[in-house]
């Protein structure tokens, strides 16, 4: 029974790290072609080596892909789940002071069909209710692990910046209903630029005044320290560059506006997020050195997301723009391989410049490029095996390694279907009519 | 008063079968098998009956009338309907509630600067009132003692353990104070929006008092070694109820929260309770619990399906899972070894009281473990061990008088000694009296009727 319940509740308990050979299949390596007939060597959670003719080491576990194809795991730049009690702090205009790590909930069902579209790694971002939102971090999807467990170590975190219409309708009655809380400052984009830049200009000053306590001390003084202000604290990462900027934002103007208060302030965007006019101004965030995570096809949900384009990742990435495709939705995230083909059509890209959109390109705008987004000797075993063309929408995900543990298993999944049906179904009955489960003494009473 | 050729079982030591307990001037005095009976004493005769140590109610809103029974830990998103009662159905009409509610008139939060829902300051035993009509109906059911804390807001203030006397002067029923800082991450009504309006939101405002309280401290020491030159450090109220208070409530029922409050709590390096508990029968929670050696209370308000859902939703498996398996939480805290408490979240019916008890005994927890997490373990989660918790000499005159086991179902309270003083149950609250097994879903509700 507690065994039945344990794995009901991991769905699939993930097999330990052992080391694996995947054979005979088509390797997308994303960084230096694709190998017909290859084969992949998984050690200690690395992939110790690829090519058409590999070593085995003994004990390793064979897993034959004939006729499928292996891709590194899709990597979403742009994603919500896996969060308790909301992902927004709208009540603030600044919300730095909240981070998504204190509240990642290991129990959310969308993490497990992420991992069943292949993806292995989400930067799960803080909402856009605020100019300035709360600090991010990238996951990994290790389904049945705990909250610190998912958590990507050592990767860079970020902070959620957002201009336009949410950031200056968020709160304010005009655009939120009766219902909506008091209004807030900013209601105008010129406002949003204000609060950004009024925030940074406390931040410099919040720095200066620890940058001369730390001069103090080191000079043997023993001062009274300031006081730690969390909101301000990370902001002074992000003028530290120990804090990556992920910009929420639409309109090319916007996006101009936004690279002139990070230039004044001495800091780098690192991602523009949804970006939909980005094509307008692709030449300016390839000088800035920013990122674009934008979407396939997905726009005209409100008016400053109407000027939008599909040929949007392919224009960007022709500038010199490192371009993801991101999701931003739960249901969305579980087929982003189908979403990178459509910039083969738009725009042209080649196989592998529409892959990289939702694999190595997402791991440079992340900075942990070293560590994943491409099949290469020494990176992460995160691996995906899709039984067609990735880019196809008919593929379908059988495999997703992370750290070269399996963590989904097309074939397990459903053969595990029956087993777990029964087990709920089990408890629905026994709660229906919990016989058996009375005291012998008790009264006998009407059913409440 | 003597109690003579009683059944004792003394909650600190083995069982005596027939044995005689003293009490002067509101203290036990003497208790044992071979316990001579003063001559000045009135005796009770004990054949038959069944002596217990006053039972403990670890969280309790009793000694407030009028305060909503709002000890449901409902942290983040895991009520989902079941249990998570909104607690704001009683009017607020004590002083407290008003303090509370005065809150709302000042403008909305916007950010951790405005101490948004905090009355850190407030102390219950300074507001502690005998006029509670609850405490009668729950002392029938053998609790002689509660921790009664302030449940409104963010920080609600600070607890007290006091001793259900009724019709006394409010100094006489608080045995300690202050107890604990009551914390919670929902939103209480009539506060209106502002900060903090996210779990994270609420998160990262506890975490900024601490770090403000620390700093606070730091200033204010260096202030009294020596002020000359030195800017006076404004008087901040909110911190120094933070300063106060010896230990915090964190609630957390799911296995996930468990866990983040008490990453939480030890980046906060504060003494830490966990209160809440719904999923502690899973290993995992409890694994988390051994690790940070936090005790829990643990609601004895068992989920249940709402009567009220769609017949055709079915839920997810964990959550049929906490329903079937959530009374066996106790049974596995006592056998891991988790120092936990169980708590009575508003029920006051007797019978209630009695069933949930007895439905955790009926899932695997000895007849002893539940006697103790229902005095000493409550007493030494708090610091008060020393008063009450066990019938041993020298401790406070607290005792329960039973005929049969005092969880069984037919079970009579027949006495209920408080600092020695004798209660007799009364009639109608005893179990299988007129009110009937009424389990109510809104712990509110019934606090209201009264």
């Amino acid at each position: 029974m507690k065994r039945l319940l344990l794995t009901a509740v991991a769905a699939i308990a993930p097999l330990c790290a052992q080391t694996y050979v995947i054979q005979n299949a088509t390797v997308m390596t994303v960084s230096k072609g694709t190998i017909k007939g290859g084969s992949i060597v998984v050690k200690d959670g690395k992939i110790a080596e690829v090519g058409e003719k590999v070593t085995i080491p003994p004990g390793a576990k064979i897993i034959d892909a004939s006729n499928q194809y292996v891709t590194p795991g899709i990597i979403d730049c742009h994603s919500h789940i896996g969060g308790d009690g909301g992902i927004n702090e709208g009540s603030t205009s600044v919300s730095s002071m909240v981070d998504i790590k204190d509240i990642i909930n290991p129990e959310d069902i969308a993490i497990y069909r992420a991992l069943a579209g292949g993806v292995t790694t989400a930067n799960i971002l803080h909402g856009s209710a605020n100019s300035i939102g709360g600090k991010t971090l990238p996951l990994k999807m290790r389904w049945g692990k705990d909250a610190e467990g998912l958590i990507f170590e050592g990767a860079t975190p970020g902070i959620k910046f957002a201009l336009g219409e949410n950031p200056k309708r968020a709160g304010n009655p005009a655009g939120g209903g009766v219902n909506a809380t008091p209004a807030r400052y900013p209601a105008t984009r010129m406002g949003v630029e204000d609060v950004i830049r009024e925030a940074f200009n406390d931040a410099k000053a919040y720095k200066a005044e620890w940058d001369a306590y730390d001069a103090a001390k080191a000079k043997g003084e023993s001062p009274i320290p300031p006081r730690r202000d969390l909101q301000m604290e990370a902001l002074k990462e992000v003028l530290e560059g120990k804090r990556f900027v992920h910009v929420h934002s639409y309109r090319a103007d916007e996006i101009l506006m936004m690279i002139r208060i990070a230039d004044e302030n001495g800091f780098k965007v690192r991602t523009f997020q949804h970006v939909l006019e980005g094509y307008k101004v692709a030449k300016e965030i390839a000088a800035h050195g920013a990122g674009a995570s934008t979407f396939s096809d997905w726009w005209s949900y409100k008016v400053e997301a109407f000027d939008a384009i599909p040929y949007n990742a392919a224009l960007m990435t022709k500038k010199g723009v490192v371009v993801s495709l991101n999701s931003d939705d739960a249901e969305l995230m579980r087929h982003l391989n189908s979403e990178a083909g459509k910039a083969m059509k738009y725009g042209g890209l080649t196989e592998e410049e529409a892959l990289a959109l939702v694999t190595l390109n997402p791991a440079k705008q992340l900075g942990i490029e070293n560590r994943v987004g491409s099949i290469e000797v020494g990176k992460d075993a995160d691996l995906v095996i899709f039984d067609k063309m990735p880019l196809s929408a008919y593929a379908k995900v059988q495999k997703v390694l992370i750290d070269g543990t399996v963590y989904f298993d097309r074939d397990n999944e459903i053969s595990g279907r029956a087993a777990k049906e029964a087990e709920k179904q089990k408890l629905i009955d026994k709660e229906k009519n919990p016989r058996g489960t009375q005291p012998a003494t008790a009264p006998r009473r009407p059913q409440q | 008063m003597a109690i003579r050729n009683a059944k004792i079982v003394t909650g600190a030591g083995p069982v005596i079968a027939k044995g005689t307990v003293v009490v002067r001037k509101g203290l036990i005095e003497a208790v044992g098998e071979n316990v001579p009976v003063p001559a000045d004493a009135m005796i009770v005769e004990g054949e038959g009956l069944t002596v217990y140590p006053g039972l403990i109610d670890s969280l309790s809103t009793l000694g407030q009338p009028g305060a909503i029974t709002a000890a449901t830990a409902n942290a983040g998103r895991g009520g989902r309907g079941q249990n998570a009662a909104p607690a704001t159905t009683a009017a607020p009409v004590n002083p407290l509630a008003a303090l509370a509610a005065a809150a709302t008139l000042t403008p909305v939060a916007r950010g951790p600067e405005d101490r948004p829902q905090t009355t850190s300051w407030i102390k219950i035993a300074d507001e502690v009132s005998p006029n509670d009509r609850r405490i009668e109906t729950v002392r029938a059911a053998g609790f002689t003692t509660v921790a009664s804390f302030p449940t409104r807001g963010i920080f609600a203030g600070q607890g007290a353990v006091i001793d259900l006397l009724t019709g006394e002067k409010p100094g006489e029923m608080v045995m300690a104070s202050p107890i604990g800082q009551y914390i919670s991450v929902t939103r209480s009504g009539g506060f209106g929006g502002g900060f903090p309006s996210s779990l994270m939101g609420y998160l990262a405002y506890i975490r900024q008092l601490y770090i403000d309280m620390e700093h606070y401290k730091l200033v204010k020491d260096a202030y009294a070694k020596n002020p000359r030159g030195m800017q006076r450090p404004e008087y901040d109220r909110a911190l120094e109820g933070l300063l106060d208070s010896p230990r915090i409530l964190l609630p957390a029922n799911r296995a996930v929260e468990i866990e983040r409050m008490l990453k939480l709590a030890q980046e906060l390096r504060q003494p830490t309770v966990i209160y809440g508990g719904r999923e502690t029968f899973r290993p995992e929670a409890v694994a988390a619990l051994k690790k940070y050696n936090a005790p829990v209370l643990v609601n004895m308000k068992w989920p249940e399906k709402a009567r009220d859902t769609d017949p055709d939703e079915v839920d997810s498996m964990r959550l049929l899972e906490t329903r079937d398996k959530a009374a066996s939480a106790p049974a596995a805290l006592a056998k891991a070894g988790v120092k936990f408490a169980l708590y009575s979240d508003g029920m006051d019916v007797p019978r209630d009281l009695q069933r949930a008890v007895k439905k955790a005994i009926d899932a695997g927890l000895s007849r002893e473990d539940a006697l103790r997490a229902l005095t000493l373990s409550p007493a030494e989660i708090y610091g008060v061990a020393d008063r009450v918790g066990s019938i041993e000499k020298g401790k406070v005159g607290n005792l329960v008088v039973t005929r049969g086991d005092l969880f069984d179902d037919r079970t009579k309270v027949e006495m209920i000694l408080v600092d020695g003083r004798k209660y007799t149950p009364p009639t109608d609250a005893a179990p299988f009296g007129g009110r009937g097994a009424t389990v109510t879903d809104d712990p509110g509700a019934a606090g209201g009727k009264r």
